[in-house]
């Protein structure tokens, strides 16, 4: 007997049958859903568990047994576990989003409260940690000064060297330099701090200053430039350098006019996203800038005040005033940060080449 | 005035490995010669060390002589950057400027040379002059502050070929313009062509035979002698010869479509 199918013109087959596959109807997934809604909320009620979280977790388990094996009976194996895997990763999703939403939520209806315009305006100077009153506005200028300053010597460096790494680098140095960023993307940020207070201020005499948090930051944000610079430049298409170079143009000019200008729209987004990065960073600043509790324009001499060490600053004091205002500290550096992404996303926008 | 070139005994490595060997190739000025031959014989890599473009590449080398009017451009004292601003060159697949303008794009060989700063009325004129030159003037002429990278492809093409000409180069390569095209910009790109070949000394390597008759007066057929050998330069003349009476057999048999 011939383990061959019978061929096709001595059999009259049903083409149909060949062909169609079954599928759960229209109201099929939206029912499961709500069945397992129900099934939970009974059990949760007859005491088998108990509570909002474990209700949820049972309706979500509910719902994805229930969807696969009445999907594996009407449709078969093959739609049953893609339903199961499509169920799987949504829930995992939202699952992750859970704690970044309650973060949020926790930040903001904590922080609110704390907000207004007395707060952005006035420092700590002279303001008791038990009283409530005082604000952040030494710690915003501090951020923002020692930001700027970092992203301004972080900056132009990666590029450069990102520059390198994909126009001319292809030797030695070169797998050098790239190994060395690859490390430095791993230092952990007390570890730049404590370099930047021992290599400068204990051992070259350099004073306790913003500027010194900058270097730190600065150590923190090259690695992410190098890298996210070089992806970038590396994405530009070879086409347009040899169309370039055809042109009788000099490779530096090709570089500088051609090759940055169609990577910048990446570039910016990647800096941008190093900014929001260091922004936060507590431990580099507190071994070189500290705090102090009043206004210090001066990015050079002395200690100057940050969001992240007023943040921390205010915790240790353990009252409430000074834990509200913690609250209210950290809302603001979120917002800060918030704020980046957003312009990063618009200033991508607007510099991408453009197609129409 | 369009130059002549020619090409003594070169031979052309990648790092170790030999890619084309003992090439003898001469072009005559204001003429349109068409490199053919089987896929990986060598015609691409050949047309890229006219205009040192070969060298690009890292442990690229060429061994042999390459005459522009009787000066070799691979001297000692010769700028690559010099010779390709001479000799111009249109890639197979059209790469306008994505971060320029139509405008931007043509001017962009003049406006990228450093030190080179010209008056807006001046590159006008040298706009409209390229695009006319690329029969793509009419077309574009009221939208050239839009984005290069918005044209069909045979406009861009012809973007690419107006913006090698702007620089005003002697010769023009030409590596397959139209294998990303469809059979109307083809057309449109063939006209040019013949259009072109009285300014422009032109060299242009095409898979497509009937091309290489329609539009080329000296045809050079290029083949591979076996697998992991360098490709040679089997046969050249005059374009009505190679394809009627060709004097190779190999020649014969490629024509004929027996490989290739």
């Amino acid at each position: 007997m011939s383990l061959a199918p019978p061929p096709i013109h001595n059999q009259t087959i049903d083409i149909h049958e060949v062909l169609a596959g079954r599928r759960l109807p229209r109201w099929g997934v939206p029912s499961a859903a709500a069945a397992a809604v129900v099934v939970a909320v009974l059990l949760n009620a007859l005491g088998i568990y108990g509570g909002v979280a474990q209700t949820t977790i049972a309706t979500i388990l509910l719902f994805v047994v229930g969807q696969t094996i009445w999907s594996f009976v009407i449709e078969g194996r093959r739609h049953a576990m893609d339903r199961l895997a499509t169920t799987t990763i949504y829930a995992t999703f939202l699952l992750a989003l859970v704690p970044l939403l309650w973060i949020l939520f926790t930040v903001v209806q904590r922080g609110i409260s704390v907000l207004s315009a007395d707060f952005f305006s006035s420092s700590m100077r002279n303001v008791s940690p038990r009283r409530p009153g005082g604000g952040i506005w030494h710690a915003l200028i501090g951020t923002i000064e020692q930001v700027l300053m970092a992203t301004l010597i972080a900056v132009p460096i990666g590029l450069l060297v990102a520059i390198y790494l994909v126009e001319f680098g292809r030797g030695r140095l070169a797998t050098f330099v790239s190994f060395f960023v690859d490390v430095m993307t791993g230092v952990p940020s007390i570890v730049a701090g404590l370099f930047i207070y021992t290599g400068l201020i204990l051992a070259l005499g350099m004073e306790r200053s913003g500027f010194a948090a900058s270097l730190a930051l600065v150590l923190l944000m090259l690695p992410v430039v190098v890298r996210t610079a070089e992806e970038m430049l590396k994405l530009v298409p070879t086409d347009l350098r040899e169309a370039a170079y055809a042109l009788g143009v000099p490779k530096w000019i090709t570089i500088l006019r051609i090759v940055v200008p169609t990577a910048l729209s990446g570039i910016i987004t990647g800096v941008m996203l190093a900014v929001a990065r260091v922004a936060g960073e507590t431990a580099p600043l507190l071994l070189t800038t500290f705090l102090t509790q009043g206004v210090n324009w001066d990015l050079f001499n002395g200690p100057q005040a940050a969001l992240p060490t007023f943040i921390w600053d205010q915790i240790s004091s353990g009252t409430t005033a000074s834990v509200d205002r913690a609250w209210g500290g950290a809302f603001v550096l979120i917002l800060f940060v918030a704020l980046l992404y957003i312009g990063a996303r618009l200033l991508a926008r607007v510099f991408a080449p453009k197609a129409r | 005035m369009a130059k002549r070139i020619d090409i003594t005994d070169l031979d052309v490595y990648y790092g170790a490995f030999k890619a084309v060997e003992g090439v003898n190739l001469a072009v005559e000025p204001q003429s349109v010669t068409a490199l053919i031959g089987p896929s990986g014989c060598g015609k691409s890599t050949v047309l890229r060390t006219i205009n040192r473009m070969h060298e690009v590449l890292p442990g690229a080398r060429v061994e042999g002589k390459v005459l522009l009017d009787g000066e070799d451009i691979y001297g000692v004292d010769i700028d690559p950057v010099n010779v390709r601003r001479v000799i111009g060159m249109v890639f197979q697949r059209p790469n306008p400027f994505p971060t320029m303008s139509i405008y931007g794009n043509v001017v962009a060989g003049i406006k990228l040379e450093k030190g080179r700063r010209s008056k807006k009325a001046d590159t006008d004129e040298l706009v409209e002059k390229s695009l006319r030159g690329a029969n793509l003037w009419e077309e574009v002429k009221d939208r050239l502050d839009r984005p290069g990278a918005g044209l069909s492809g045979g406009q861009q093409q012809r973007l690419c070929i107006a913006r090698a000409i702007a620089v005003e180069p002697q010769v023009l390569l030409m590596d397959e313009p139209c294998s990303a095209l469809d059979p109307i910009s083809t057309l449109a790109i063939e006209d040019l062509i013949s259009q072109l070949r009285e300014r422009f000394t032109i060299v242009i390597v095409t898979h497509n035979m009937q091309q290489a008759a329609r539009i080329s007066e000296t045809t050079a057929f290029f083949n591979l002698p076996g697998p992991g050998k360098p490709g040679k330069l089997v046969e050249i003349g005059p374009t009505q010869r190679m394809f009627s009476n060709p004097t190779q057999k190999a020649t014969e048999d490629y024509i004929s479509g027996r490989f290739g």
